[in-house]
């Protein structure tokens, strides 16, 4: 049975993990595109388009291993967690129903269009169908949101014979939890593209791209993060409090507080140790921690100790978190550096254009950092209070699932190496086009069947 | 608004048109997929252009009938799953490989586009068989015996060729010149196969099968199921009629063999739901156990109620906007 728990659960976060990685994307990444889209029909100069369809390249792969990799994850909860089915099925069936009705048949439909509906509809029909996708994609984290939400902090239901049964679908549908995590989650997937956007452009320019197209999609794309990064460590802020008041043990095990204390210390590292329930080489800013959750200087932060058997593992929440807060400083310095450097200069310097292009999916690593801590923070529940994780498990043979588990990371592994390596083949080749072709191609293609490249 | 044992019988004919759905569209771009020639360039750039716009929707249908098992009946989704783990999983890895192979293909090194045409037909080939796989251990109720696995296999072969079969009628339709005649080539050697698919699984379903036994040899629901083989054979008869004598000058009556598919699918389908309703793993739970708390059902009928015509209204528009034959398709 354990053995089964442990792959069943290695399974799922790598299925999750290769899952969100695009979601991410798309998510942020069609606004952006919209947003294209529409200063081209305003203003008709068609520097808007190239940038529009280069982009949309991207897109349309990132979407392909989204939605892929997104059927997987709609099985795994009947092969993986039967157990969860069984108790809270009457919540999770109906808010899963409603992410497929709503959003997945609107972005997969007018996906068709978006792609490759330009010419065979309306100029207008088109952009709408841009902003439909972009809906689409924003609804659908709204629903998975809203579940993920509810699993961390319940509410709207009660127990009849051990099966949760909802009695106010708004109390579970904006559980207390669910607007700070939808926020931060948008506004990570806002971050994600913005930084795939200036870092791909980075990376064009430093191979000597002397077009006007990279150089604007660098700039809007800096900019939007130079507004998103503060607004996402403020809404981060107000996201932590939250998480305070409702899974104390979480806060703690972030912060790495042992001992319930008054001015506890805001640790900046420090190796939390499980078996002495202590930690070592702590360095830290006095009373941090204190200030910033409770806003007060000698406020009470319950530690660890007092939910000895109920709390999650220490050292990967508390590291995730770290890392996490450390990409969103880094990405606080860049954007406003850049941003500075791009309003006074025009243009960046040779080493903010690497930092720039280093930093590319940051992003990613943020956002399943952040996922990390908010998913290993609840254990050992899978719904707080309600469902051990142990108690969901699947009893398919472990072999199964071993050969299965192996099968998915192999493929997943080669399958994130060809993304990464075709983004940036399509970088190499849009440098190599020249300005003036490029106008050219605007009414015919030059690639074999399916695929321009510009 | 409805009564509380009503609302599972909803929910199985909702699941039921998600999957009807779903065996139709993505069984076209399925079996265009496995059809695709690994030496010609040409001809496979314009069979995925002729897909292209639709795959990812036809793939949700799928995503839907799984989410109403899930929903409607909880119970009955963790079983039929477990069941099916490898033959699943196996079909997902399928999916995921076509899927990506789909966009890998024109993006990456044109040296690689190769590799990608094969991962693209494999995937789908492997879908497809493992579809196929999953319906004959279905019906098998699950038994793990020789027999059931022979059945099986052989299922999968049945509906891997009934998915080209319909993938190339879809070309027929949608191509011409060249391509064209070599789809109606392909078109008729699979519709013998999937011809012997069908019957097979017709014989071998009240042999093994009490239940279906008694269906068909008992008045009244008799009079319902012995019209479905006739109408079938005569479905598959007029297909061959009609297959010898394409292309047709001015490329008249192209979109027959298409809709002659659709219909077969779908009486094979009638055949397959009524012979066994009201079970939902057959032999073993009927809907009404299976069914979700009504409270639950009622919240996401709502939805269902309201979005359902939506989905198949933008459906028929995006079919609209790419109706024709394929057209070089601009990425953007
Ligand atoms: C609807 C539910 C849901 C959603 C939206 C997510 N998760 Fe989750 N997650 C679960 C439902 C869940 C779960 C079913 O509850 C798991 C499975 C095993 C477990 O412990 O909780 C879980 C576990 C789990 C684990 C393993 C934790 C452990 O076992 O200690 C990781 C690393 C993630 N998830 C990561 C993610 C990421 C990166 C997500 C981003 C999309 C994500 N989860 C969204
Ligand atoms: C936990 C479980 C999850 C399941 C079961 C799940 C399921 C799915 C499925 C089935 C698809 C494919 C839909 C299609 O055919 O178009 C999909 C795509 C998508 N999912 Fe998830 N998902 C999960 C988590 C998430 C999370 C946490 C987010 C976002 C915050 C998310 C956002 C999206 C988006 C935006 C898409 C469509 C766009 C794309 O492919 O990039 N999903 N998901
Ligand atoms: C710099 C300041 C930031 C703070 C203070 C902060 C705070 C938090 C907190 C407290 C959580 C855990 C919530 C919980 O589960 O209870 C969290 C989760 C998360 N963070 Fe951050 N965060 C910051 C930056 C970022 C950045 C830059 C990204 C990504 C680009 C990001 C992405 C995420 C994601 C995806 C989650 C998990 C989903 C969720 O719970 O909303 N965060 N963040």
């Amino acid at each position: 049975m354990d053995d089964v728990l442990i792959l069943s659960r290695l399974q799922f976060a790598a299925n999750i993990s290769f899952h969100i990685l695009f979601p991410t994307i798309t998510i942020a990444l069609c606004w952006f595109l919209a947003y294209f889209k529409i200063r081209f029909d305003l203003s008709r100069d068609p520097v808007w388009m190239r940038i529009y369809r280069f982009w949309v390249k991207v897109f349309a792969l990132s979407f392909a291993l989204g939605v892929v990799s997104g059927i997987t994850m709609s099985f795994q909860f009947g092969t993986n967690w039967p157990g969860y089915m069984e108790k809270v099925g009457n919540i999770a069936g109906p808010l899963l129903g409603y992410e497929v009705l709503t959003a997945f048949f609107l972005e997969a439909t007018f996906l068709g269009i978006m792609l490759f509906g330009q010419g065979r509809v309306p100029n207008w029909v088109h952009t709408l169908a841009t902003l439909i996708v972009a809906l689409g994609t924003s609804l659908s984290a709204f629903w998975i949101l809203a579940l993920n939400s509810w699993m961390q902090t319940p509410a709207g239901f009660e127990m009849r014979d051990g099966i949760a049964h909802v009695t106010d679908w708004w109390a579970v549908i904006f559980n207390p939890s669910f607007p700070y995590r939808l926020a931060h989650m948008l506004l990570a997937s806002m971050l994600t593209a913005c930084f795939l956007v200036a870092g791909l452009s980075a990376y064009r320019l430093l191979r000597g791209d002397t077009k006007k197209a990279p150089r604007i999609a660098l700039k809007t794309a800096l900019f939007a993060a130079a507004l998103v990064t503060p607004l996402q460590i403020f809404v981060g802020d107000l996201h932590g409090l939250n998480t305070l008041k409702h899974q104390p043990q979480k806060v703690a095990a972030m912060e790495g507080v042992w001992e319930t204390e008054r001015g506890a210390p805001l640790l900046l590292f420090a190796i939390p140790d499980e078996t002495s329930r202590s930690n070592h080489f702590e360095i830290g800013i006095p009373k941090g921690a204190s200030l910033i959750l409770t806003h007060d200087a000698d406020g009470e932060i319950q530690g660890l100790n007092d939910f000895i058997g109920e709390h999650p593992p220490v050292k990967p929440v508390f590291y995730g978190f770290r890392l996490m807060v450390g990409i969103g400083m880094l990405m606080l310095a860049l954007a406003w550096l850049g941003s500075w450097q791009l309003w006074r200069h025009n243009t960046l310097s040779p080493l903010l254009l690497k930092a720039t292009f280093a930093m590319t999916f940051s992003g990613w690593v943020a956002t399943l950092a952040g996922w990390y801590v908010t998913e290993i923070g609840r254990q050992p529940y899978l719904v707080s209070g309600v469902l051990r994780t142990a108690d969901a498990v699947t009893d398919v043979a472990p072999g199964n699932v071993l050969l299965t588990f192996c099968l998915y990371v192999s493929l997943y592994t080669v399958l994130l190496v060809v993304y990464i390596r075709t983004l940036l083949r399509l970088a190499r080749k849009a440098t190599e086009v020249e300005e003036i072709n490029q106008k050219t191609d605007e009414s015919t293609t030059n690639a074999p069947m399916a695929q321009g490249e510009s | 608004m409805f009564a509380d044992h009503t609302l599972p019988f909803i929910f199985v004919g909702l699941m039921g048109l998600a999957v009807l759905l779903y065996v139709i569209l993505d069984g076209y771009d399925l079996g265009v997929g496995i059809l695709l020639p690994l030496k010609n360039e040409s001809h496979s750039d314009k069979m995925i252009a002729s897909i292209g716009p639709f795959w990812d929707a036809n793939e949700t249908w799928l995503v839907l009938a799984i989410g109403v098992l899930f929903i409607a009946f909880p119970a009955a989704h963790s079983m039929v799953l477990k069941a099916l783990y490898l033959p699943a999983t196996f079909m997902l890895l399928g999916l995921i490989l076509r899927g990506v192979a789909f966009d890998f293909r024109a993006k990456v090194k044109p040296a690689r586009k190769g590799i990608w045409d094969k991962a693209f037909k494999f995937g789908s080939l492997l879908a497809s068989f493992m579809q196929g796989y999953m319906l004959g251990m279905y019906i098998m109720g699950f038994e793990q015996s020789l027999q059931a696995m022979a059945f099986a296999l052989l299922s999968g072969i049945g509906v891997t060729a009934a998915y080209c079969f319909i993938g190339a009628c879809w070309l027929i339709m949608k191509t011409e010149s060249d391509l064209q005649k070599r789809a109606v080539g392909w078109a008729r050697k699979c519709v013998w196969v999937c011809f012997a698919g069908v019957l097979g699984v017709c014989i071998v379903n009240p042999l093994i099968n009490e239940l279906v036994w008694q269906r068909w040899t008992s008045l009244p629901s008799a009079l319902f199921i012995w019209p479905i083989p006739f109408i079938s054979l005569s479905l598959f008869a007029l297909c061959h009629f009609v297959l010898n004598r394409l292309p047709l000058k001015d490329d008249a009556g192209c979109w027959l063999p298409f809709i002659i598919a659709l219909l077969i699918f779908l009486s094979c389908y009638q055949g397959l739901a009524v012979s066994f309703f009201p079970y939902i793993v057959p032999g073993r739970m009927n809907i009404l156990e299976a069914a979700s708390a009504p409270e639950s059902l009622r919240f996401i009928l709502i939805g269902a109620v309201i979005v359902v015509p939506c989905i198949l209204a933008y459906t028929v528009f995006s079919y609209r906007v790419f109706w024709g034959k394929v057209t070089e398709l601009k990425y953007y």
